[in-house]
């Protein structure tokens, strides 16, 4: 009955935000600082996990491909996996622990220290204040910073796969522009959106009904990352039904 | 202060009652405050007092009876009206509760900047004019973090006065400031009603601090109203209760011990260290948990 409670009271506070991110729109520097703090502020863990990533595929589908005799794929494997699967679900669970738990534990501050109250004692809506401008902003970076994961992932591939495994490079990527087509980034897009607003609104709740206390602020952040890896997961496997 | 006095009131307070959860805060609370008085609402710890500061800003709905402010009744106000009530408020939070990502001018600029389109350079003028009346122009661009306790809460206090509210509430304004502090804040309570012409509600236990600024107090305990007057009326009242509070007594009326067990029995029973459960209070039935018990519904 719980499970149920809380799944309304996302779902509501889902078609809040949703209102108030309108007005939030008339607001863009909060909007922009929004994505600095969520996407810029990511870089770095993506860019590196992306690249890494993208090495280890490198090494294990070279690997895997010549056992077939079809090490010349290697460039639509890594492509067709780091563009549908790979990028968006990674990115979005490391997203959610680097920028979520930020998100979750700075409102859940700001309301621990009354910030949240002062505000709507002043006549400030939080939601639009607070609330839509960082659920916006995560949803903008979110693409960007999936399209980055896939570009440092797919130069990873190139690295190992070409350098050290010895697949030809002209092969690699002529294999890769003509087999990833715009439907599969176009799916890759669809699924960071989803779970860019996934996770930002996973923040934004649990950060907004946090309890006032460190323990509550901390459990918020706990709950932001659960909440969010699952759903990613569950999502992923939702999206890529539908689009086969 | 009597009903006879011509001076309109901006709150009245009928008959309120109030539960969070299953807990009774206030059962049938009467006050009413005067335009451009200084009001003081006292009482211990846990009594209602920020409760009240909730009913006054529509942040919590009375479950029955009136709260009349500024000449509308709070509860049956539809969402844009009591954000339009809300900015004829000002509201001094305990905690400053200073926004932690600006610096002391956006914050005090920030209602401004919400509400109004001001060009910029009359909002500098305007901000560091109610900064100048606190005392911290000079401190404009520190950090909230940066502040002490007692500068946070003058910085709360001149976003608070920013859009000129017609009145002012202070919630617990004194609690964790040293004497210096303090006076400073005490004195910018008084001189603000007087230069302003703003009604003032100071919610605190301090008693000697309120009592010297205060046109007329109320004392809350148990839920309503126990006791109301100018400071020396209360000073000179027989009633235990009152006595108790404004002479900081630690027993009385309102005990200083939570009900507990016998204290030789609970001493020699070293296998039990919690208290007998047939002692814990019924909820409700406590007078601590009714007059100090207070958390935030």
């Amino acid at each position: 009955m719980n499970a149920i409670r809380t799944v309304g009271a996302v779902a509501l506070f889902f078609l809040r935000l949703i209102a108030a991110c309108v007005p939030a729109l008339r607001r863009p520097s909060l909007i922009v600082r929004q994505i600095y703090n969520s996407g810029a502020r990511s870089l770095i863990i993506i860019m590196l996990s992306g690249l890494v990533v993208g090495m280890i595929m490198g090494l294990a589908f070279s690997d895997m491909l010549a056992r077939f005799g079809s090490e010349s794929a290697l460039g639509v494997a890594a492509g067709l996996a780091l563009v549908k699967e790979l990028g968006p679900v990674l990115t979005a669970l490391l997203f959610a622990g680097r920028a979520g738990t930020s998100l979750a534990s700075e409102i859940g501050l700001m309301r621990a220290t009354d910030q949240l109250t002062a505000m709507q004692v002043m006549a400030v809506d939080p939601m639009r204040y607070v609330a839509a401008p960082r659920f916006l902003g995560g949803l903008i970076a979110m693409p960007l910073l999936v399209a980055i994961f896939d570009i440092l992932g797919l130069f990873g591939t190139q690295l190992i796969g070409v350098s050290v495994m010895g697949v030809d490079p002209g092969t690699f990527w002529s294999q890769l522009q003509r087999s990833v087509d715009f439907a599969d980034v176009n799916e890759g897009l669809v699924k960071s959106l989803v779970f860019g607003a996934t996770c930002t609104l996973m923040a934004v709740y649990n950060g907004y009904h946090a309890q006032p206390t460190a323990e509550g602020v901390g459990l918020a952040t706990t709950r932001t990352v659960i909440s969010s890896s699952v759903l990613v997961l569950v999502f992923d496997y939702m999206l890529t039904a539908a689009f086969l | 202060m009597s009903d006879a006095s011509p001076t309109p009131h901006v709150v009245e307070v009928r008959g309120v009652r109030y539960s969070a959860g299953p807990r009774r805060i206030f059962d049938g609370l009467d006050l009413t405050v005067r335009q451009g008085s200084i009001t003081a609402v006292m009482g211990p710890s846990g009594t209602g007092k920020t409760t009240l500061l909730r009913l006054l800003t529509g942040q919590a709905r009375a479950d029955a009876g009136t709260v009349r402010v500024l000449d509308q009744e709070v509860s049956t106000l539809s969402r844009s009206g009591l954000f339009a009530l809300r900015r004829r408020l000002g509201v001094l939070f305990q905690n400053g509760a200073l926004l932690t990502d600006m610096n002391v001018f956006e914050n005090v600029a920030f209602p401004v900047r919400e509400h109004g389109r001001l060009p910029e350079p009359v909002l500098r003028r305007l901000v560091l004019m109610k900064l100048e009346a606190v005392g911290l122009r000079g401190a404009a661009q520190l950090m909230p973090q940066e502040l002490s306790g007692g500068m946070a809460r003058r910085v709360a206090l001149a976003r608070a006065i920013v859009l000129d509210p017609e009145v002012l509430i202070y919630d617990e304004p004194f609690v964790g400031l040293d004497p210096v502090s303090m006076g400073v804040v005490l004195r910018l309570i008084k001189h603000l009603n007087d230069a302003l012409g703003i009604t003032s509600i100071v919610v605190s236990h301090d008693v000697a601090e309120v009592g010297s600024i205060a046109d007329y107090s109320y004392l809350l305990a148990g839920g309503r109203v126990v006791a109301q007057g100018t400071t020396p009326e209360l000073n000179a009242s027989t009633d235990p209760a009152v006595r108790q509070f404004m002479q900081g007594d630690a027993d009385g009326p309102v005990s200083f011990h939570y009900p507990a067990g016998d204290y030789i029995q609970s001493l020699l029973d070293a296998s039990d260290i919690r208290p007998p459960r047939a002692a814990r209070p019924a909820r409700g039935a406590d007078p601590i948990d009714q007059a100090a018990g207070e958390g935030r519904p």
